[in-house]
């Protein structure tokens, strides 16, 4: 699909995202933070860390759905077209098609041209025989594909994914890594958290490590995953950080 | 009509044979229930869902009033629409007392409270799972009360015959501001009352067996919607 081809200079043109002393607390007690932090270019950065080290919080305060306690999130040059998806896909009550024309109403798409360019996306995600479905009655994988539909729909810079595979099968999840992998070679910056160390392996550029609510390191994958700059970087590939 | 000996026989033949006193009776019923219903819904629906979507100083004052307003005795919310509309009241010179008109607004006073608190609560739900797509999406506030009116229509179905349910049912309310005029204000429940304390049993009867019937029917539509929407929408 012509949809791939994007203007050559667009990759470089993404507004770089920067971190400065951002720190989250809830009840007093710092959940995230004070961390620094800088995503540019059309990268794919994966999110790393285990269960409450705040990937999700970070995910959240980089789409803008969380507003930093302290520090601030800022687009060097303004916000650009951001979409997220999250772990458990939220979904219109309507069917499958409907809730990609949602989608095209809310960012100003011309009535005449929803239902084309939706049907289009439900065929690019393998899912155009569904479009009259529900939903929600969608199986998880299907769900979370017609989320990434959503979300290529609105043709986004940078494309935000809470471990989007986390309760998927294994043909789901290589559609979901399949379609990260489109969005990215569309000139899409793709900032995803993931548990799963080998999808890591086969997604990332560069590797943000999360450990209690702190940036342990900001590495390039290559360099990640041969030889982690950090103690907790090494015992995290080991398995043997602690959870 | 014929008393025999059991009412309970002659108000089944009343109702079998379409008995016109019975079918007027029922029809002014649905009339006014219905019409305090459509309005109540218009004017309820969009305030829960405001209440449920925006933050505002007195938010919850409304909220509480809404919720205690839920169980206002009817008869004093048709004594509130008696004094309002009587001759001397301040909207007295429109004549509307005993008339269906006064009973509508007495029911659209029971009913509104009702559909509004029910609908916050509901939307507000469906807000909580909704929210950090819809503001992914980019939806402005104003824009999330029609997706969320939508979505949540199921069970806002059942909030509104809920709202019927009880227009149609009381009878302190109609009964003071219509005053069980025959022909032009008598509904089934005030109809009921009048019936029993004159001894006409059977008529009173065949009216409760179709106000039963009817709260039936609307309890059983309410069952099948949301089970329906539950197994095809998840």
């Amino acid at each position: 699909m012509n949809d791939l081809r994007l203007p050559a200079t667009a990759a470089s043109e993404i507004p770089p995202l920067t971190f400065e002393a951002v720190a989250v607390s809830h009840r007093g007690q710092r959940l995230l933070g004070p961390l620094d932090l800088r995503l540019a270019g059309c990268r794919r950065t994966l999110v790393m860390g285990p269960n409450g080290a705040g990937k999700s919080l970070l995910l959240r305060l980089a789409h803008g759905l969380l507003a930093p306690g302290a520090g601030r999130v800022r687009w060097e040059g303004g916000a650009p077209r951001q979409a997220m998806v999250f772990q458990r896909p939220v979904l219109l009550r309507r069917t499958a098609l409907e809730n990609l024309t949602y989608a095209l109403a809310v960012d100003g798409t011309p009535r005449g041209q929803r239902r084309p360019r939706a049907r289009e996306a439900l065929e690019r995600f393998g899912l155009a025989a569904l479009e009259k479905r529900p939903a929600r009655v969608l199986s998880g994988g299907e769900q979370q594909r017609l989320a990434l539909a959503r979300a290529w729909l609105t043709r986004p810079e940078a494309l935000f994914l809470d471990e989007p595979t986390a309760a998927l099968d294994p043909a789901a999840i290589r559609a979901v890594e399949a379609a990260v992998l489109d969005f990215h070679r569309r000139g899409t910056r793709v900032v995803m958290t993931t548990h799963d160390l080998n999808q890591a392996r086969r997604l990332a550029d560069d590797v943000v490590l999360l450990f209690g609510g702190r940036l342990i390191e900001h590495t390039p994958a290559e360099r990640f995953f041969a030889q982690p700059r950090t103690p907790e970087g090494q015992a995290f590939l080991r398995g043997e950080l602690v959870w | 009509m014929t008393t025999s000996d059991n009412p309970f026989t002659t108000a089944l033949a009343l109702i079998a044979g379409m008995d016109p006193v019975l079918l007027g009776i029922v029809a002014l019923s649905l009339q006014v229930s219905l019409t305090a219903v459509l309005i109540a819904s218009l004017l309820a629906l969009p305030l829960g869902a405001a209440l449920a979507l925006w933050r505002f100083p007195g938010r919850g004052v409304i909220i509480v009033t809404l919720n205690a307003l839920m169980g206002l005795p009817p008869v004093v919310a048709g004594l509130t629409v008696y004094l309002l509309l009587s001759r001397a009241g301040p909207l007295g010179q429109f004549g509307l007392l005993f008339t269906p008109t006064a009973m509508v607004i007495a029911q659209v006073i029971l009913i509104l409270p009702i559909i509004a608190a029910l609908t916050r609560q509901q939307i507000e739900e469906l807000h909580g799972e909704y929210h950090d797509q819809l503001r992914s999406l980019g939806v402005s506030r104003p824009r999330m009360m029609p997706t969320l009116l939508w979505d949540a229509r199921f069970s806002l179905l059942t909030v509104v015959l809920a709202g019927f349910g009880r227009a149609s049912a009381e009878v302190g309310a109609v009964m003071i501001v219509g005053g069980n005029i025959d022909g032009v204000t008598r509904v089934m429940t005030t109809a009921i009352v009048l019936e029993t304390s004159k001894g006409n049993l059977p008529l009173a009867l065949g009216l409760g067996l179709v106000l039963l019937g009817l709260v039936l029917l609307v309890n059983a539509v309410a069952h099948l919607v949301g089970e329906t929407a539950r197994r095809r929408l998840g």
